[in-house]
């Protein structure tokens, strides 16, 4: 028998609009874009403070402008989706295993949001 | 089959996601005061210059951008791939470079602090 | 059996004839189903009923065989435990389980995941030869319990249809091969780690995961591909590591 298996191509460039599934990991995946973006606006912040008072009220001016509203607010919802996403998939990636059972993974996923929000009430007061 | 260099990459994207995850937000949330005018004293000249001089801050800062760079790269390498493009070597010269270049900046300005 | 429990379902199923056809084509059946039933009660009442001509694997019936994974509305899916009651619409769409080529009709060639999966060695390589005379390997309660999960794998190879990289790259080693290795690897009674480290630890092999985690979510017994593969990067890493940074750390 002539056997002639069918080949079905999936697009390179479009694969990831055929199920939500795959939609939701391209958003976690491009939160990468304002994590990298925004920690250049640290760098950039550096600089300007490395260059004195002048320079830095000038950069925080400059933030002040609508598209610096914009940029922090984009990156604060790339920066909140990237946290609960890499958090609710931590117990797969490192389970704990105490004695012969494996701790729950709702447990280890809820210590990780218990301590991203002391984490940064810190950073908030140490930023006030 | 030989084995793969990339655990150098990913370890330090693995480092970045979790540092970032707990750092980030919070980070923004301060900037986004700042801009918004939310809390004058906030993200003043003298408070973060304060931080910044003590060797701990520098140490802090130098680490969260540090791993919040290479966990961007190396996501953005894997991201422009998912999105089609089929030139990963170049890619990754190019994420790779943006954070080392990134990385020396952090480190000079920190050191004029 | 009253008419009552009966609803009329269009199955909507890619039919191929590798001898007469050059691409697929959907053919739909008009199946009066029990609401009871699942896809692969549907479509043996078409075998047996409607048209004797359609090509489908299956063999248990009951979530064990692992030959029945299909595309059921476009996700991948056990016929056998599709069940239709969960589909409301009235129409079903029948499709080969993805990212994989069509044989004939609901067929497909699977060669090129067993030729993956023999290649992580999925057996035990005992860390030491014993004769049978000096006795059983024990093993604790925990240590069974640290890989008990990747056991239940049935190689059905829905995880293989979810996974989005292994359709854009396939060569990637894929989700059941890796999690088998590391179901071996995770064995107290084993010693074969080293070998099966040159297999999944390749640019082929882990690392072309990008945790999308599509595998875990489509897993019909629950084995958690994703999760095996993220706890051998993290292992992997550390080798690494432990090689470049710390060569007298070395065996």
């Amino acid at each position: 028998m002539n056997s002639k298996p069918y080949v079905r191509e999936v697009s390179k460039t479009t694969w990831f609009l055929s199920h939500p599934r795959y939609k939701r990991y391209m958003a976690r995946e491009v939160t990468c874009i304002f994590i990298f973006a925004y920690t250049f606006l640290l760098i950039v912040a550096l600089a300007r403070l490395s260059q004195g008072e002048e320079a830095f009220n000038a950069f925080v001016q400059a933030l002040r402008s609508p598209l610096g509203v914009l940029f922090n607010v984009a990156a604060l919802i790339a920066a909140v989706y990237h946290s609960m996403s890499w958090f609710d998939v931590t117990p797969q990636a490192m389970p704990i295993q105490m004695g012969e059972e494996f701790v729950a993974g709702n447990i280890i996923v809820n210590a990780h949001y218990g301590a991203w929000a002391v984490v940064s009430l810190i950073i908030l007061f140490w930023g006030m | 089959m030989a084995k793969s260099n990339k655990p150098i990459f990913w370890g330090l994207f693995a480092a970045g996601g979790t540092v970032t995850a707990f750092v980030t937000p919070a980070l923004v949330l301060v900037t986004l005061f700042a801009a918004m005018r939310f809390n004058m004293d906030m993200f003043t000249y003298e408070s973060i210059h304060a931080f910044a001089g003590w060797w701990l801050g520098k140490l802090i800062i130098f680490g969260i951008i540090l791993v919040s760079l290479w966990h961007a790269a190396h996501r953005l390498r894997v991201t422009v791939h998912d999105f089609g493009v089929r030139a990963d070597k170049q890619v990754a010269i190019v994420v790779y470079s943006l954070a080392g270049l990134g990385t020396l900046l952090t480190l000079i300005y920190l050191l004029r602090i | 059996m009253s008419e009552l429990q009966k609803r009329q379902i269009q199955l909507e199923v890619l039919r191929y004839n590798p001898e007469t056809d050059t691409a697929p084509r959907y053919q739909t059946y008009s199946v009066p189903c029990l609401e009871e039933w699942v896809v692969l009660d549907a479509l043996n009442y078409i075998k047996d009923h409607l048209d004797p001509t359609l090509s489908y694997r299956w063999s248990c019936h009951m979530a064990v065989c692992g030959s029945c994974g299909m595309m059921v509305n476009g996700e991948p899916k056990l016929a056998c435990k599709a069940f239709i009651h969960e589909y409301k619409e009235g129409q079903i769409k029948v499709e080969p389980i993805a990212n994989f080529p069509i044989e004939r009709d609901l067929v497909t060639s699977v060669e090129d995941f067993i030729t993956k999966l023999a290649s992580v060695k999925p057996y035990l390589i005992p860390k030491e030869d014993k004769p049978v005379s000096a006795g059983e390997f024990k093993q604790t309660p925990a240590e069974l319990k640290k890989f008990k999960q990747y056991t239940l794998c049935i190689n059905c190879m829905l995880c293989y249809a979810a996974c989005p990289q292994y359709a854009l790259v396939p060569e990637f080693l894929g989700p059941a091969a890796i999690s088998m290795a590391h179901r071996y690897n995770q064995d107290s009674r084993d010693g074969g780690r080293d070998q099966r480290q040159e297999v999944i630890a390749s640019d082929e092999g882990v690392w072309e995961c990008s945790f999308v985690g599509a595998c875990s979510e489509v897993c019909p017994k629950h084995v958690d591909p994703a999760g095996a593969l993220q706890q051998v990067k993290v292992a992997s890493t550390i080798d690494w590591y432990k090689e470049h940074l710390m060569p007298w750390m070395k065996k």
